[in-house]
Protein backbone atom coordinates (compact mmCIF):
# COMPACT_ATOMS: atom_id res chain seq x y z
CA UNK A 1 0.00 0.00 0.00
CA UNK A 2 1.68 3.43 -1.08
CA UNK A 3 2.42 6.04 2.08
CA UNK A 4 -0.03 8.04 2.89
CA UNK A 5 -2.77 6.99 0.32
CA UNK A 6 -6.05 5.12 1.21
CA UNK A 7 -6.05 2.89 -1.91
CA UNK A 8 -4.59 -0.48 -2.57
CA UNK A 9 -1.40 -0.57 -4.51
CA UNK A 10 0.50 -3.90 -3.91
CA UNK A 11 2.75 -3.10 -7.13
CA UNK A 12 6.81 -2.17 -6.18
CA UNK A 13 9.69 -0.63 -9.10
CA UNK A 14 12.52 -3.30 -9.08
CA UNK A 15 13.18 -6.37 -7.70
CA UNK A 16 14.95 -5.31 -5.10
CA UNK A 17 12.27 -3.37 -3.33
CA UNK A 18 9.82 -6.52 -4.37
CA UNK A 19 11.86 -9.02 -2.46
CA UNK A 20 12.24 -6.95 0.43
CA UNK A 21 14.70 -8.06 3.52
CA UNK A 22 15.33 -11.80 3.73
CA UNK A 23 16.74 -13.00 6.82
CA UNK A 24 19.34 -15.04 7.64
CA UNK A 25 17.42 -18.87 8.39
CA UNK A 26 14.23 -18.19 6.48
CA UNK A 27 11.82 -20.73 5.26
CA UNK A 28 10.61 -20.05 1.48
CA UNK A 29 8.68 -21.40 -0.72
CA UNK A 30 9.23 -21.56 -4.49
CA UNK A 31 6.99 -21.66 -6.94
CA UNK A 32 8.10 -23.51 -10.73
CA UNK A 33 8.04 -27.28 -12.06
CA UNK A 34 10.86 -27.97 -13.93
CA UNK A 35 11.62 -24.87 -15.91
CA UNK A 36 8.08 -24.09 -15.92
CA UNK A 37 6.87 -21.17 -13.30
CA UNK A 38 10.41 -20.42 -11.69
CA UNK A 39 10.58 -17.16 -10.41
CA UNK A 40 13.85 -16.52 -11.51
CA UNK A 41 14.46 -12.52 -11.13
CA UNK A 42 13.32 -13.04 -7.76
CA UNK A 43 15.75 -15.80 -7.13
CA UNK A 44 18.70 -13.89 -8.72
CA UNK A 45 17.80 -10.91 -6.14
CA UNK A 46 17.63 -13.30 -3.60
CA UNK A 47 21.09 -14.53 -4.11
CA UNK A 48 22.23 -10.85 -5.18
CA UNK A 49 21.24 -10.15 -1.51
CA UNK A 50 22.88 -13.01 0.31
CA UNK A 51 20.92 -14.32 3.42
CA UNK A 52 21.95 -17.46 4.15
CA UNK A 53 20.81 -20.60 6.07
CA UNK A 54 17.81 -20.82 4.00
CA UNK A 55 15.28 -23.82 3.63
CA UNK A 56 13.47 -24.16 0.89
CA UNK A 57 10.18 -25.73 -0.23
CA UNK A 58 10.10 -26.28 -4.00
CA UNK A 59 9.50 -29.49 -6.23
CA UNK A 60 12.97 -29.62 -7.47
CA UNK A 61 16.68 -28.83 -6.70
CA UNK A 62 16.92 -26.32 -9.82
CA UNK A 63 19.26 -27.41 -12.39
CA UNK A 64 21.82 -25.28 -14.25
CA UNK A 65 23.32 -22.13 -13.19
CA UNK A 66 20.77 -20.31 -11.91
CA UNK A 67 17.99 -19.99 -9.88
CA UNK A 68 17.93 -22.40 -6.68
CA UNK A 69 21.25 -24.27 -8.17
CA UNK A 70 22.91 -20.87 -8.06
CA UNK A 71 21.74 -20.43 -4.04
CA UNK A 72 23.36 -24.41 -3.47
CA UNK A 73 25.99 -23.47 -5.35
CA UNK A 74 27.10 -19.83 -3.12
CA UNK A 75 26.13 -22.54 0.02
CA UNK A 76 23.14 -20.31 0.93
CA UNK A 77 20.39 -23.18 1.33
CA UNK A 78 20.55 -25.37 5.09
CA UNK A 79 17.76 -27.61 4.16
CA UNK A 80 15.58 -28.27 1.13
CA UNK A 81 12.29 -29.41 1.30
CA UNK A 82 10.96 -31.07 -2.12
CA UNK A 83 9.38 -34.24 -4.61
CA UNK A 84 11.84 -34.31 -6.81
CA UNK A 85 15.69 -33.19 -6.74
CA UNK A 86 17.17 -35.55 -9.63
CA UNK A 87 16.42 -33.51 -12.67
CA UNK A 88 18.90 -33.16 -15.16
CA UNK A 89 21.37 -30.47 -14.75
CA UNK A 90 21.12 -30.61 -11.06
CA UNK A 91 24.24 -30.30 -10.59
CA UNK A 92 24.86 -28.18 -7.72
CA UNK A 93 22.16 -29.78 -5.45
CA UNK A 94 23.91 -32.80 -5.98
CA UNK A 95 27.17 -31.76 -5.15
CA UNK A 96 26.13 -29.79 -2.39
CA UNK A 97 24.11 -32.98 -0.93
CA UNK A 98 26.73 -35.78 -1.29
CA UNK A 99 29.02 -33.53 0.64
CA UNK A 100 27.06 -33.12 3.66
CA UNK A 101 26.01 -29.75 3.05
CA UNK A 102 22.57 -29.63 2.64
CA UNK A 103 19.70 -31.49 4.24
CA UNK A 104 17.08 -33.15 2.24
CA UNK A 105 13.22 -33.79 2.54
CA UNK A 106 11.98 -36.02 0.42
CA UNK A 107 8.13 -35.50 0.56
CA UNK A 108 5.86 -37.13 -2.24
CA UNK A 109 4.84 -34.56 -4.74
CA UNK A 110 0.72 -34.43 -3.54
CA UNK A 111 1.84 -34.71 -0.08
CA UNK A 112 4.31 -32.13 -0.38
CA UNK A 113 1.19 -29.76 -2.70
CA UNK A 114 -1.67 -30.92 0.07
CA UNK A 115 1.10 -29.85 3.13
CA UNK A 116 1.70 -26.62 1.47
CA UNK A 117 -2.24 -26.36 0.73
CA UNK A 118 -2.88 -27.27 4.79
CA UNK A 119 -0.89 -24.47 5.89
CA UNK A 120 -2.80 -21.64 4.16
CA UNK A 121 -6.25 -23.10 4.58
CA UNK A 122 -5.42 -23.59 8.58
CA UNK A 123 -5.40 -27.40 8.89
CA UNK A 124 -2.41 -27.80 11.27
CA UNK A 125 -1.55 -31.79 9.84
CA UNK A 126 -3.95 -34.46 7.85
CA UNK A 127 -3.86 -38.75 6.95
CA UNK A 128 -2.94 -39.39 3.66
CA UNK A 129 -2.83 -43.46 2.32
CA UNK A 130 0.23 -42.06 -0.24
CA UNK A 131 3.49 -43.43 0.72
CA UNK A 132 2.10 -45.52 3.52
CA UNK A 133 3.93 -49.03 3.69
CA UNK A 134 7.32 -47.44 2.09
CA UNK A 135 10.56 -45.93 3.35
CA UNK A 136 9.14 -42.43 3.25
CA UNK A 137 6.69 -43.50 6.13
CA UNK A 138 9.35 -44.09 8.47
CA UNK A 139 9.21 -42.47 11.92
CA UNK A 140 5.45 -41.02 10.95
CA UNK A 141 1.93 -41.18 12.95
CA UNK A 142 -0.04 -43.68 11.53
CA UNK A 143 -3.27 -44.83 11.42
CA UNK A 144 -6.21 -46.94 10.18
CA UNK A 145 -9.01 -45.35 7.98
CA UNK A 146 -11.07 -46.89 6.17
CA UNK A 147 -9.82 -50.28 6.60
CA UNK A 148 -6.81 -48.55 5.08
CA UNK A 149 -3.12 -47.33 6.17
CA UNK A 150 -2.78 -43.80 6.22
CA UNK A 151 0.52 -41.83 7.25
CA UNK A 152 -0.29 -37.88 9.60
CA UNK A 153 1.69 -35.53 7.79
CA UNK A 154 2.30 -31.85 8.92
CA UNK A 155 0.95 -28.61 7.16
CA UNK A 156 4.40 -26.38 5.50
CA UNK A 157 4.06 -22.69 6.16
CA UNK A 158 6.82 -20.04 4.91
CA UNK A 159 8.37 -16.88 5.98
CA UNK A 160 7.99 -15.78 2.26
CA UNK A 161 6.45 -17.34 -1.30
CA UNK A 162 8.46 -16.45 -4.38
CA UNK A 163 6.14 -16.79 -7.70
CA UNK A 164 6.07 -15.94 -11.04
CA UNK A 165 2.51 -14.85 -12.81
CA UNK A 166 1.28 -13.62 -16.50
CA UNK A 167 -0.51 -10.69 -15.32
CA UNK A 168 -1.77 -8.79 -11.93
CA UNK A 169 -3.71 -5.66 -11.21
CA UNK A 170 -2.53 -3.24 -8.65
CA UNK A 171 -4.65 -5.19 -5.38
CA UNK A 172 -2.49 -8.31 -6.37
CA UNK A 173 -5.28 -10.29 -7.91
CA UNK A 174 -3.15 -13.15 -10.49
CA UNK A 175 -3.74 -14.73 -13.51
CA UNK A 176 -1.41 -17.15 -14.81
CA UNK A 177 0.02 -18.69 -18.21
CA UNK A 178 -0.38 -22.55 -18.95
CA UNK A 179 1.34 -24.98 -16.67
CA UNK A 180 3.09 -22.41 -15.55
CA UNK A 181 0.62 -21.88 -12.56
CA UNK A 182 1.39 -25.48 -10.57
CA UNK A 183 2.43 -24.43 -6.64
CA UNK A 184 1.91 -20.51 -7.49
CA UNK A 185 -1.59 -20.31 -5.89
CA UNK A 186 -1.16 -23.08 -3.06
CA UNK A 187 2.48 -21.44 -2.08
CA UNK A 188 0.77 -17.44 -2.22
CA UNK A 189 -1.34 -19.01 0.77
CA UNK A 190 0.73 -20.89 2.94
CA UNK A 191 3.52 -17.96 3.33
CA UNK A 192 3.31 -14.84 5.96
CA UNK A 193 4.71 -12.66 2.99
CA UNK A 194 3.94 -13.75 -1.04
CA UNK A 195 5.83 -11.80 -3.84
CA UNK A 196 4.49 -12.20 -7.27
CA UNK A 197 6.82 -11.50 -10.22
CA UNK A 198 4.57 -10.68 -13.26
CA UNK A 199 5.05 -9.79 -16.86
CA UNK A 200 1.79 -7.64 -17.27
CA UNK A 201 0.23 -5.40 -15.08
CA UNK A 202 -3.56 -4.42 -16.07
CA UNK A 203 -5.56 -1.77 -14.99
CA UNK A 204 -7.95 -2.44 -11.61
CA UNK A 205 -11.20 -4.13 -13.00
CA UNK A 206 -9.27 -5.22 -16.20
CA UNK A 207 -9.19 -8.91 -15.46
CA UNK A 208 -11.98 -11.09 -15.46
CA UNK A 209 -13.48 -12.06 -11.92
CA UNK A 210 -13.88 -15.02 -12.76
CA UNK A 211 -10.73 -16.21 -13.90
CA UNK A 212 -9.17 -14.78 -11.48
CA UNK A 213 -7.28 -17.48 -10.12
CA UNK A 214 -4.80 -15.91 -6.64
CA UNK A 215 -7.22 -13.26 -5.03
CA UNK A 216 -4.71 -10.58 -4.01
CA UNK A 217 -6.01 -11.08 -0.70
CA UNK A 218 -2.73 -13.71 -0.59
CA UNK A 219 -0.10 -11.45 -2.51
CA UNK A 220 2.05 -8.75 -0.83
CA UNK A 221 3.74 -7.13 -3.66
CA UNK A 222 3.68 -7.77 -7.37
CA UNK A 223 7.36 -6.56 -9.02
CA UNK A 224 6.28 -6.22 -13.50
CA UNK A 225 9.56 -7.93 -14.93
CA UNK A 226 9.27 -8.23 -18.82
CA UNK A 227 10.95 -11.28 -19.79
CA UNK A 228 12.45 -9.04 -22.84
CA UNK A 229 13.87 -6.79 -19.77
CA UNK A 230 14.47 -9.28 -17.49
CA UNK A 231 16.70 -11.32 -19.69
CA UNK B 1 12.40 -75.92 -34.69
CA UNK B 2 12.87 -72.12 -32.60
CA UNK B 3 9.78 -69.87 -33.27
CA UNK B 4 10.67 -66.59 -33.31
CA UNK B 5 9.45 -64.63 -30.55
CA UNK B 6 7.74 -60.93 -31.87
CA UNK B 7 8.76 -58.78 -29.05
CA UNK B 8 7.17 -55.68 -28.53
CA UNK B 9 9.17 -52.70 -29.21
CA UNK B 10 8.73 -49.51 -26.60
CA UNK B 11 6.16 -48.02 -29.11
CA UNK B 12 4.48 -51.58 -29.91
CA UNK B 13 3.79 -52.04 -25.87
CA UNK B 14 2.52 -48.66 -25.82
CA UNK B 15 0.07 -48.73 -28.90
CA UNK B 16 -1.02 -51.80 -26.62
CA UNK B 17 -1.72 -49.99 -23.94
CA UNK B 18 -3.67 -47.60 -25.57
CA UNK B 19 -5.58 -50.26 -27.79
CA UNK B 20 -6.96 -50.72 -23.75
CA UNK B 21 -8.14 -47.50 -22.84
CA UNK B 22 -11.98 -47.48 -22.67
CA UNK B 23 -13.56 -44.40 -24.28
CA UNK B 24 -13.55 -41.50 -21.75
CA UNK B 25 -11.30 -42.62 -19.47
CA UNK B 26 -9.03 -40.17 -17.47
CA UNK B 27 -5.33 -41.34 -17.97
CA UNK B 28 -2.42 -40.20 -16.00
CA UNK B 29 0.45 -41.18 -17.63
CA UNK B 30 4.32 -41.40 -16.13
CA UNK B 31 7.20 -39.93 -17.23
CA UNK B 32 9.49 -42.40 -19.74
CA UNK B 33 8.12 -45.00 -21.73
CA UNK B 34 4.07 -44.44 -20.60
CA UNK B 35 4.25 -40.36 -22.03
CA UNK B 36 4.52 -42.75 -25.73
CA UNK B 37 0.69 -43.59 -25.41
CA UNK B 38 -0.45 -40.54 -25.77
CA UNK B 39 0.43 -40.82 -29.53
CA UNK B 40 -1.64 -44.25 -29.74
CA UNK B 41 -4.84 -44.14 -28.76
CA UNK B 42 -7.38 -45.18 -32.02
CA UNK B 43 -8.80 -42.45 -33.98
CA UNK B 44 -11.64 -40.81 -32.94
CA UNK B 45 -11.29 -42.54 -29.41
CA UNK B 46 -11.64 -39.57 -26.84
CA UNK B 47 -9.48 -40.26 -24.09
CA UNK B 48 -8.48 -37.60 -21.34
CA UNK B 49 -4.78 -37.42 -20.57
CA UNK B 50 -3.93 -35.79 -16.80
CA UNK B 51 -0.38 -34.39 -16.11
CA UNK B 52 0.67 -34.17 -12.77
CA UNK B 53 1.72 -30.45 -13.07
CA UNK B 54 -1.77 -29.52 -13.53
CA UNK B 55 -2.97 -29.91 -16.99
CA UNK B 56 -6.30 -32.07 -18.11
CA UNK B 57 -6.12 -32.68 -21.72
CA UNK B 58 -2.47 -32.76 -23.12
CA UNK B 59 -1.41 -34.18 -26.10
CA UNK B 60 1.71 -34.82 -28.08
CA UNK B 61 3.09 -31.62 -30.12
CA UNK B 62 2.25 -31.64 -33.82
CA UNK B 63 4.94 -31.90 -35.95
CA UNK B 64 6.41 -28.54 -36.46
CA UNK B 65 4.49 -27.36 -33.94
CA UNK B 66 5.71 -24.24 -31.71
CA UNK B 67 6.46 -25.21 -28.32
CA UNK B 68 5.18 -23.04 -24.79
CA UNK B 69 8.19 -23.17 -22.15
CA UNK B 70 5.42 -23.79 -19.59
CA UNK B 71 3.26 -25.99 -21.07
CA UNK B 72 5.57 -29.09 -20.06
CA UNK B 73 4.25 -32.76 -18.86
CA UNK B 74 5.43 -34.35 -15.60
CA UNK B 75 8.90 -35.36 -17.63
CA UNK B 76 9.05 -31.74 -18.50
CA UNK B 77 8.65 -32.62 -22.27
CA UNK B 78 6.78 -29.74 -24.32
CA UNK B 79 3.41 -30.98 -25.02
CA UNK B 80 0.18 -28.99 -25.84
CA UNK B 81 -3.80 -28.82 -24.87
CA UNK B 82 -6.48 -30.16 -26.72
CA UNK B 83 -9.62 -28.37 -27.53
CA UNK B 84 -11.97 -28.86 -23.61
CA UNK B 85 -8.32 -29.31 -21.97
CA UNK B 86 -7.82 -26.77 -18.61
CA UNK B 87 -5.40 -26.02 -16.38
CA UNK B 88 -5.51 -26.03 -12.21
CA UNK B 89 -2.75 -25.75 -9.82
CA UNK B 90 -0.51 -28.29 -8.39
CA UNK B 91 -2.70 -29.18 -5.18
CA UNK B 92 -6.04 -29.55 -7.22
CA UNK B 93 -4.16 -31.80 -9.72
CA UNK B 94 -3.12 -34.01 -7.03
CA UNK B 95 -6.63 -33.62 -5.35
CA UNK B 96 -7.51 -34.73 -8.66
CA UNK B 97 -5.17 -38.32 -8.44
CA UNK B 98 -5.27 -38.57 -4.80
CA UNK B 99 -9.33 -38.20 -4.68
CA UNK B 100 -9.56 -41.28 -7.13
CA UNK B 101 -10.97 -39.15 -10.08
CA UNK B 102 -7.64 -40.31 -12.17
CA UNK B 103 -9.18 -43.74 -13.40
CA UNK B 104 -6.39 -45.17 -14.75
CA UNK B 105 -2.38 -44.33 -14.10
CA UNK B 106 0.48 -45.88 -16.35
CA UNK B 107 4.10 -46.26 -15.07
CA UNK B 108 7.16 -47.76 -15.58
CA UNK B 109 8.51 -50.23 -12.93
CA UNK B 110 11.69 -51.06 -11.68
CA UNK B 111 9.57 -54.60 -10.18
CA UNK B 112 5.91 -55.73 -9.72
CA UNK B 113 4.93 -58.19 -7.13
CA UNK B 114 2.21 -60.98 -7.37
CA UNK B 115 0.40 -59.08 -4.70
CA UNK B 116 0.14 -55.79 -6.67
CA UNK B 117 3.60 -54.52 -4.92
CA UNK B 118 5.45 -51.81 -7.13
CA UNK B 119 8.88 -50.75 -6.76
CA UNK B 120 9.43 -48.31 -9.56
CA UNK B 121 10.89 -44.84 -7.38
CA UNK B 122 14.05 -45.72 -6.28
CA UNK B 123 16.88 -48.10 -7.66
CA UNK B 124 18.31 -48.91 -4.32
CA UNK B 125 21.64 -47.70 -5.17
CA UNK B 126 22.98 -44.28 -3.88
CA UNK B 127 21.45 -42.64 -6.39
CA UNK B 128 19.88 -38.98 -4.73
CA UNK B 129 16.81 -39.74 -3.81
CA UNK B 130 13.42 -38.41 -5.73
CA UNK B 131 9.65 -39.79 -5.68
CA UNK B 132 8.29 -36.96 -7.76
CA UNK B 133 4.12 -37.77 -7.89
CA UNK B 134 4.67 -41.69 -8.27
CA UNK B 135 3.21 -42.63 -4.11
CA UNK B 136 0.64 -40.19 -5.07
CA UNK B 137 -0.63 -41.79 -8.41
CA UNK B 138 0.18 -45.34 -7.11
CA UNK B 139 -2.02 -44.49 -4.29
CA UNK B 140 -4.79 -42.63 -5.85
CA UNK B 141 -5.58 -44.20 -9.37
CA UNK B 142 -8.53 -46.25 -9.46
CA UNK B 143 -6.28 -48.70 -11.88
CA UNK B 144 -2.91 -48.70 -11.47
CA UNK B 145 -1.12 -50.35 -15.05
CA UNK B 146 2.38 -50.53 -15.52
CA UNK B 147 4.58 -50.94 -18.89
CA UNK B 148 7.94 -52.66 -18.70
CA UNK B 149 10.03 -54.84 -20.24
CA UNK B 150 9.58 -58.24 -18.63
CA UNK B 151 13.19 -58.87 -17.91
CA UNK B 152 16.29 -56.59 -16.71
CA UNK B 153 19.19 -55.93 -19.14
CA UNK B 154 20.73 -58.29 -17.20
CA UNK B 155 18.11 -60.84 -17.85
CA UNK B 156 16.76 -61.07 -14.74
CA UNK B 157 12.34 -61.26 -14.38
CA UNK B 158 10.51 -57.66 -13.12
CA UNK B 159 7.56 -59.57 -12.43
CA UNK B 160 8.99 -61.60 -8.99
CA UNK B 161 7.42 -62.92 -6.06
CA UNK B 162 8.12 -60.33 -3.73
CA UNK B 163 9.66 -57.07 -4.31
CA UNK B 164 13.91 -56.38 -3.45
CA UNK B 165 13.45 -52.97 -4.03
CA UNK B 166 12.04 -49.62 -1.91
CA UNK B 167 8.02 -50.09 -2.21
CA UNK B 168 5.96 -47.07 -4.49
CA UNK B 169 2.74 -49.11 -3.04
CA UNK B 170 1.76 -52.07 -1.80
CA UNK B 171 -0.58 -53.91 -3.16
CA UNK B 172 -1.75 -51.17 -6.04
CA UNK B 173 -0.91 -52.71 -9.55
CA UNK B 174 -4.07 -54.31 -11.65
CA UNK B 175 -2.40 -55.09 -14.87
CA UNK B 176 0.91 -55.27 -16.57
CA UNK B 177 1.83 -54.72 -20.27
CA UNK B 178 5.26 -55.90 -21.02
CA UNK B 179 7.27 -56.64 -24.30
CA UNK B 180 6.28 -60.41 -24.45
CA UNK B 181 2.52 -60.08 -22.66
CA UNK B 182 -0.21 -58.73 -21.19
CA UNK B 183 -0.95 -59.47 -17.67
CA UNK B 184 -3.65 -59.30 -14.70
CA UNK B 185 -2.72 -59.30 -11.07
CA UNK B 186 -5.26 -60.81 -9.11
CA UNK B 187 -5.69 -63.07 -5.78
CA UNK B 188 -1.60 -62.93 -5.41
CA UNK B 189 -0.74 -64.32 -8.80
CA UNK B 190 -0.20 -62.67 -12.04
CA UNK B 191 -2.64 -63.71 -14.79
CA UNK B 192 -1.60 -64.23 -18.39
CA UNK B 193 -3.91 -62.84 -20.69
CA UNK B 194 -2.33 -62.36 -23.89
CA UNK B 195 1.32 -63.53 -25.29
CA UNK B 196 2.98 -62.19 -28.24
CA UNK B 197 3.36 -64.08 -30.83
CA UNK B 198 5.74 -67.03 -30.97
CA UNK B 199 6.05 -66.93 -27.37
CA UNK B 200 4.57 -69.98 -25.62
CA UNK B 201 3.22 -69.85 -21.75
CA UNK B 202 5.79 -72.18 -20.44
CA UNK B 203 8.80 -69.50 -21.68
CA UNK B 204 6.64 -66.79 -20.48
CA UNK B 205 6.87 -69.09 -17.33
CA UNK B 206 9.97 -69.43 -17.35
CA UNK B 207 10.63 -65.27 -17.72
CA UNK B 208 8.34 -64.52 -14.65
CA UNK B 209 9.23 -65.46 -11.40
CA UNK B 210 6.26 -65.61 -9.34
CA UNK B 211 2.96 -67.81 -9.73
CA UNK B 212 1.45 -67.59 -13.46
CA UNK B 213 -1.88 -68.49 -14.23
CA UNK B 214 -3.20 -69.05 -17.77
CA UNK B 215 -5.75 -66.58 -18.74
CA UNK B 216 -5.96 -66.62 -22.07
CA UNK B 217 -9.38 -67.56 -22.45
CA UNK B 218 -10.27 -63.59 -21.42
CA UNK B 219 -10.50 -60.93 -23.11
CA UNK B 220 -8.39 -58.23 -20.69
CA UNK B 221 -11.58 -55.89 -19.88
CA UNK B 222 -11.07 -51.42 -21.09
CA UNK B 223 -9.00 -50.15 -18.76
CA UNK B 224 -11.04 -46.88 -16.78
CA UNK B 225 -14.28 -47.75 -18.21
CA UNK B 226 -16.64 -44.68 -16.54
CA UNK B 227 -20.21 -42.96 -17.60
CA UNK B 228 -19.65 -40.64 -20.58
Amino acid sequence: MSAGAETIDKTVAGVAAALGEVADGATIMVGGFGDSGIPEELLAELLEQGARELTLIANNAGSGESGVAALLRERRVRKIVCSFPRSSGSVWFERRYRAGEVELEIVPQGTLSERIRAGGAGIAAFYTPTAAGTELAAGKETRLLDGREHLLEHALRADLALIRARAADRWGNLVYHTAARNYAPTMAMAARETVAQVDELVGLGDLDPEAVVTPGVYVDRVVRLRREEAR
Amino acid sequence: MVTEVAARSREEIAARVAADLAPGAVVNLGIGMPTLVAGHVPAGREVVFQSENGVVGTRPLEPGEHPDPDLINAGKEPIGLVAGGSYLSHADSFAMIRGGHVDVTVMGAFEVSAAGDLANWSSGTDAIPAVGGAMDLAAGAATVVTMMSHLTGAGAPKLVERCSLPLTAAGVVGRVYTDLAVLAVEGGEFVALELVPGLTFERLAAATAAALRDGRDRVPALLGERRR
